[in-house]
């Protein structure tokens, strides 16, 4: 079989001075399903944007179908055969499948678009590759796995003979996957070639023939599936064993710090996300709440921090109602968050390390008059520095330009550093390079350990089960499990309770 | 408080600077040989002119004081993240209030002084607070809203005049404002007034209160993130209607200042247009308050220079909008001249992965 | 207030409306490609002296008419050029061009004509007025709809032709669709900034044409100034139509009906500055107005 893509020295630098890809060399056979592993932030993106002319290259050569390429725009690519399938789905949401679909090569009666033909080319094509869409239907309208099936199909409208996907499973559910990958079979035995971007190893396994491996903008070789075992890959993806057993004392909960009662949240689109939630949280324990994202985890979170308003239902703090309180008094009643969007909801981009570190706690640093002390500023800044280990010139340095993984431990360090009962920590570790992950889930442990509530919402389940005391399991706004015995549970068995498949009794979910 | 800024200096930015003023001279000094006869004449008088007596210096520095009233009003109002224009209409009106208590109101001397800057502050507070409330509550964004109501105080102001203040014999101007509505001489033979004195103290005031206080700490918070500043409890609306408040405080104080500092009688007939320039003040002082005075004294320096190559030559003063267009062009362009720090960056990101795999090895 | 019932108040309520409907004609091209145009009145303003100008030397109001959509052209590429390409924040360069037409349209005017705020020195041409002969016979509506200067009739045409454009083509339908979502576009490889810069060269087009309206048919001449803030009303009543240039229409004719309330209210005693606030008040209201309906409606899309 001859190489269909083949990558030499690929480098690339972000504006900045990143550096997201070195000297990548890795070869694609033609009609061949190869995945591209790596855990978030290996660069796997940055690679997919370059070969798709989305990203301008900094080094290196690319060859497709054995002749040296150079994109300008992915239009470039397109028109040489190469399809992307994003992990966020590029669509315009006002226009309609159809259109969605035809843009950019719309079928034309004179100078006006021609409507009908559009949608006859959307009815052929559907059906063509079994992948079924309502073409009518604004995108806005329809479901994230329509979503992601229309995407598949703009590429191959396009005559996209190697098809990328970034991340395709990440928002399906377990049947929906399933679906996905009969429908990549059947295009792999249509001729199509596949490069599959993901970091679930099992899926690969079950799914590719070769899988190329980055670690950190590095490329850690090119292997056929069968060669190595799960774990080997996880050690050449992490560079060491993936530890999963975390440094849990024995702890003794004794009170409910809070407490939620039939929480119900119907959103804007009239789906309602949370059905009659009730648990408690205890002291000195970590609670994990696992599920699919989407299933409402965000929602909880939301309402226990203030930012959202439950439709029904209180949620008890130290035996104080709190359900009505504001986001400023409940942080100062002792609830520190650490949220799931960093860059949104978690630091200011334009100032300073230090602007960052002091937002919780800059009233204790005023005076009567309203100034603020630089020198005790400066000295906790440096303190919570150095116990988080935050790689930065120093405090004044401006917050965006460090790592991902130094300015998540920026956040944990100012939310766990006051005075706080209960901190709600929403995807601590996403985006975080290996050594930043492994820091803050001890520092997790060390709160812990410290006597504090922690409610943990993470879709690493490797993170949730061995940072966790107890499991809850959200599907469809509900929960439907409660877990224990986290020495003795499976993955598996907690993506059954995750997909609605295992359901807990009510009397085994009361002790929730 | 200078060593600090001294370490703020960054030396890309000032270099980018640089070259775009001398980038948009240049282009000044196209059009001037396209557009006059005696080219070489105009240019220097626009480049040195100020720079030929003391008095032309000196009228550099009045000049500056509107300029640096109204780039502290904008530095404050923007750095809520704001786009409101309302410091022209505060400056405005307060410059109005300046004239109809200076001609109506009887008071003793200083006192009198006082009341109107006092009076002209808090008008100008409460009419920058205005779009601002109004995008708080509708969400109307305020850039729309403040040129337009910018207009109506305008027209509103010149009624005022009109009706009550005017001289009948001069035409249009008002009647002379009361010998103690005046700002005296600070430099003789110039017409530098105490107001420069105010100015200074102001800009003080309000680099102590933007870098040193809380307040200035949760403008600065939610002017970089809404988002986290809610998340941190600050109450972002009234945090908001603070800065745009301080904002108009002080465009208030540099309007009455400038009519009782420079003035003996209200004769202005067009609107305001410092806001245009303030940006650009803060533009090329990153708006950082303590830059601010330089980047002033810049553009004071090219109006007199502009003014004076009018007088004396047939070029039009409108030329200096020309020049302060092409600044603003070539310094917030973030690409202009950026292929040097890319290469910079591209090549440091690669020696330090290469040093890290030698190390390695 | 029964000039309402007068046609030739409604007659004049639409020659108002024409430079603000061009410019917002200009403002909801620009705002479905995802730009912000601030610069539609330093734009207009150049084009209305370019206009005059060139018409003036060349005695033809065609060579006028061109010129002036070309220094449109132009100064709108200039805008997307910065903006687009080296990455500046199109506000604050907009701002710039608005601040380079106040100043730089006097100074060529001074060194044109000698002097500093009109041109009646030059001779430039004027859009001829036209009369639709069936329509000019019909009452009251033919008074108000018949007679106008071309570029008005120009102006309601482009309300539809826009709005075919926008909606029914396929270059429309890139342009709302690189407005929308810039990802998708690239995704199917449409050139982001080839499209932009096309729907940003037509939003200056509209903007000289609102602009030569003003110095070459509702006035004949060019005067300092004379753009007097339509190019900002211009935003306000872009907004409020959602960039759809049908609601543009409607959004534009609240400028024109204000403008013509005052100019007739001239003659009463309310004081004159009183009703020369009325068409700013007039859109600020309005505006305000749309803007709580648009947020009450997106709270209500919220908590349902």
């Amino acid at each position: 079989m001859a190489n269909i893509l083949e990558v030499k020295d690929l480098t690339k630098v972000y504006p900045g001075g990143i550096l997201a890809n070195y000297n990548i060399n890795f070869s694609i056979k033609e009609g061949e399903i190869h995945a591209l592993v790596g855990e978030n932030g290996s660069g796997k993106t940055t690679l997919m944007k370059m070969l798709f002319g989305i990203e301008e290259i900094t080094n290196g050569e690319i060859y497709y179908k054995g002749k040296k390429v150079a994109f300008e725009s992915s239009k470039d690519a397109i028109k040489l055969g190469i399809g992307m399938v994003h992990q966020h789905f590029m669509l315009v949401p006002s226009l309609t499948v159809a259109e969605n679909l035809t843009l950019g090569i719309e079928k034309k009666k004179g100078v006006f678009i021609d409507m009908k033909s559009c949608i006859s080319a959307a009815e052929d094509i559907s059906s063509k590759y079994n992948l079924r869409i309502d073409q009518y239907k604004r995108v806005r309208d329809i479901s994230v796995s329509m979503k992601q099936k229309l995407e598949i199909l703009k590429a191959l409208y396009r005559g996209a003979e190697l098809l990328i996907l970034d991340e395709p499973t990440a928002v399906l559910t377990p049947q929906e996957t399933e679906e996905l990958f009969e429908q990549l079979l059947n295009l792999k035995k249509l001729g199509h070639t596949i490069i599959f971007i993901s970091h679930k190893l099992d899926e690969i396994k079950h799914l590719c023939d070769r899988l190329t491996i980055l670690k950190s903008g590095k490329c850690m070789g090119t292997y056929d599936v069968d060669e190595l075992s799960q774990e080997e890959i996880s050690k050449l993806m992490v560079g060491r064993d993936v530890v999963l057993n975390y440094n849990k004392e024995d702890t003794n909960p004794t009170k409910n710090v809070l407490e939620i009662k039939n929480l119900t949240y119907t959103d804007k689109f009239g789906i309602k996300k949370l059905n009659n939630i009730s648990f408690n949280l205890k002291n000195s324990e970590v609670l994990g709440i696992a599920g699919i994202e989407g299933n409402g985890q965000n929602e909880i979170v939301s309402i226990i921090t203030g930012l959202l308003d439950a439709d029904s239902g209180t949620v008890i703090f130290t035996d104080q109602d709190i359900t009505k309180i504001d986001i400023g008094k409940r942080r100062k009643l002792g609830i520190s968050h650490v949220p799931e969007d960093r860059m949104m909801h978690g630091c200011a981009e334009g100032l300073s390390v230090s602007d960052n570190l002091i937002s919780n706690v800059y009233k204790q640093f005023t005076n009567k008059i309203n100034l603020l002390d630089f020198n005790e500023i400066n000295e906790y800044s440096l303190k919570l520095i150095k116990k988080y280990d935050i790689k930065c010139s120093s405090p004044k340095q401006a917050i965006k330009g460090l790592s991902g993984g130094n300015i998540q431990k920026a956040i944990v360090a100012r939310e766990f550093s006051v005075d706080t009962e209960v901190i709600i920590i929403n995807q601590p570790t996403r985006g975080v390079d290996v050594g930043a992950m492994e820091f803050i889930n001890d520092k997790i442990l060390n709160m812990r350990n410290l006597g504090k509530s922690i409610l943990l919402v993470s879709a690493n389940l490797t993170e949730l089960l061995g940072l966790s005391d107890r499991i809850i399991v959200l599907n469809k706004g509900k929960i439907v499990g409660q877990i224990k015995d986290l020495k003795n549970v499976t993955e598996e068995e907690l993506g059954l309770y995750m997909l609605g498949l295992k359901k807990d009794s009510e009397d085994q979910l009361k002790e929730a | 408080m200078l060593r600090s800024a001294w370490k703020k200096l960054d030396y890309y930015s000032l270099i980018r600077v640089t070259v775009a003023v001398l980038c948009s001279f240049a282009l000044a000094s196209c059009i001037i040989f396209i557009f006059s006869d005696t080219p070489v004449a105009a240019i220097s008088k626009l480049f040195f002119g100020p720079l030929t007596s003391q008095r032309n210096f000196f009228i550099v520095i009045q000049t500056m004081i509107p300029l640096i009233f109204t780039a502290l009003a904008i530095n404050v109002i923007f750095k809520s993240g704001l786009f409101s224009m309302a410091a022209d209409g505060a400056f405005y009106t307060g410059a109005v209030i300046a004239a109809f208590i200076g001609i109506k109101i009887q008071l003793p001397n200083i006192i009198h002084q006082f009341v109107i800057i006092l009076v002209a502050a808090l008008v100008g507070g409460i009419i920058t607070s205005i779009p601002a409330i109004i995008r708080e509550k509708t969400g109307a964004n305020e850039f729309v809203t403040s040129m337009m109501l910018n207009s109506v105080f305008f027209f509103m102001g010149i009624y005022v005049v009109n009706t009550y203040l005017l001289d009948k014999a001069a035409g249009y101007a008002s009647v002379r404002f009361n010998e103690t509505a005046s700002l005296g001489n600070l430099v003789k033979g110039t017409q530098i007034h105490y107001g420069f004195l105010i100015m200074i103290a102001v800009l003080i005031v309000v680099y102590i209160l933007i870098e040193k206080t809380k307040t200035g700490y949760e403008i600065k918070l939610v002017g970089s993130n809404k988002n986290f500043a809610i998340y941190s409890g600050i109450n972002v609306g009234r945090t908001i209607i603070v800065s745009q408040l301080i904002g108009g405080i002080v465009a208030g104080i540099g309007g009455s200042v400038e009519m009782i500092g420079m003035y003996k009688r209200f004769t202005w007939n067009t609107p305001v247009t410092y806001v245009w320039d303030g940006i650009l003040i803060n533009l090329l002082s990153s708006s950082k308050p303590i830059f601010i005075p330089l980047a002033a004294l810049f553009i004071s320096y090219i109006r007199v220079g502009a003014d004076i190559m009018s007088r004396a030559t047939h070029v039009d003063n409108g030329i200096v909008a020309i020049i302060q267009a092409v600044i603003i062009f070539l310094v917030s362009a973030e690409r202009f001249m950026y292929r040097l720090k890319k290469k910079k960056e591209e090549k440091q990101a690669l020696l330090t992965q290469q040093s890290i795999e030698g190390v390695a090895n | 207030m029964d000039i309402l019932f007068k046609s030739e108040f409604w007659f004049a309520v639409i020659r108002s409306t024409t430079p603000v409907l061009f410019a917002t004609l200009a403002a909801n091209l620009a705002s479905k490609s995802g730009i912000i145009n601030i610069a539609i009145e330093g734009t207009m303003l150049i084009a209305a002296l370019v206009g005059v100008v060139t018409s003036a030397f060349t005695n033809s109001l065609l060579l006028g008419l061109f010129f002036g959509l070309l220094s449109g052209v132009l100064v709108t590429l200039a805008l997307s050029y910065f903006s687009l390409k080296l990455k500046s924040n199109i506000l604050i360069t907009g701002i710039a061009i608005n601040l380079a037409a106040s100043g730089g349209t006097v100074l060529a005017l001074y060194t044109i004509t000698g002097d500093k705020s009109v041109s009646t020195v030059l001779k430039s041409a004027v859009f001829p007025t036209v009369n639709i002969p069936i329509l000019r016979s019909i009452p009251f509506v033919g008074n108000i709809l018949s007679g106008h200067n071309l570029l008005t009739y120009v102006a309601l045409i482009s309300v539809g032709v826009i709005y075919l454009l926008l909606y029914k083509t396929p270059l429309g339908t890139r342009i709302r669709a690189v407005g929308e979502s810039e990802a998708a576009a690239e995704s199917v490889g449409i050139n982001i900034n080839k499209t932009k810069t096309i729907a940003i060269v037509l939003s200056g087009m509209f903007s000289a044409l609102g602009g030569m309206f003003l110095s070459m048919g509702y006035l004949s001449m060019f005067t300092a100034g004379m753009t007097s803030g339509r190019g900002f009303v211009a935003l306000a009543t872009d907004a409020m139509s959602g960039s759809n240039p049908i609601g543009g229409l409607f959004s534009s004719l609240i400028y024109g009906f204000s403008d013509s309330l005052a100019n007739y209210l001239q003659n009463t005693s309310i004081p004159l500055q009183f009703i020369q606030t009325f068409p700013y008040i007039f859109i600020v209201v309005a505006f305000t107005v749309f803007s709580y309906i648009k947020k009450l409606k997106n709270k209500a899309e919220d908590s349902i």
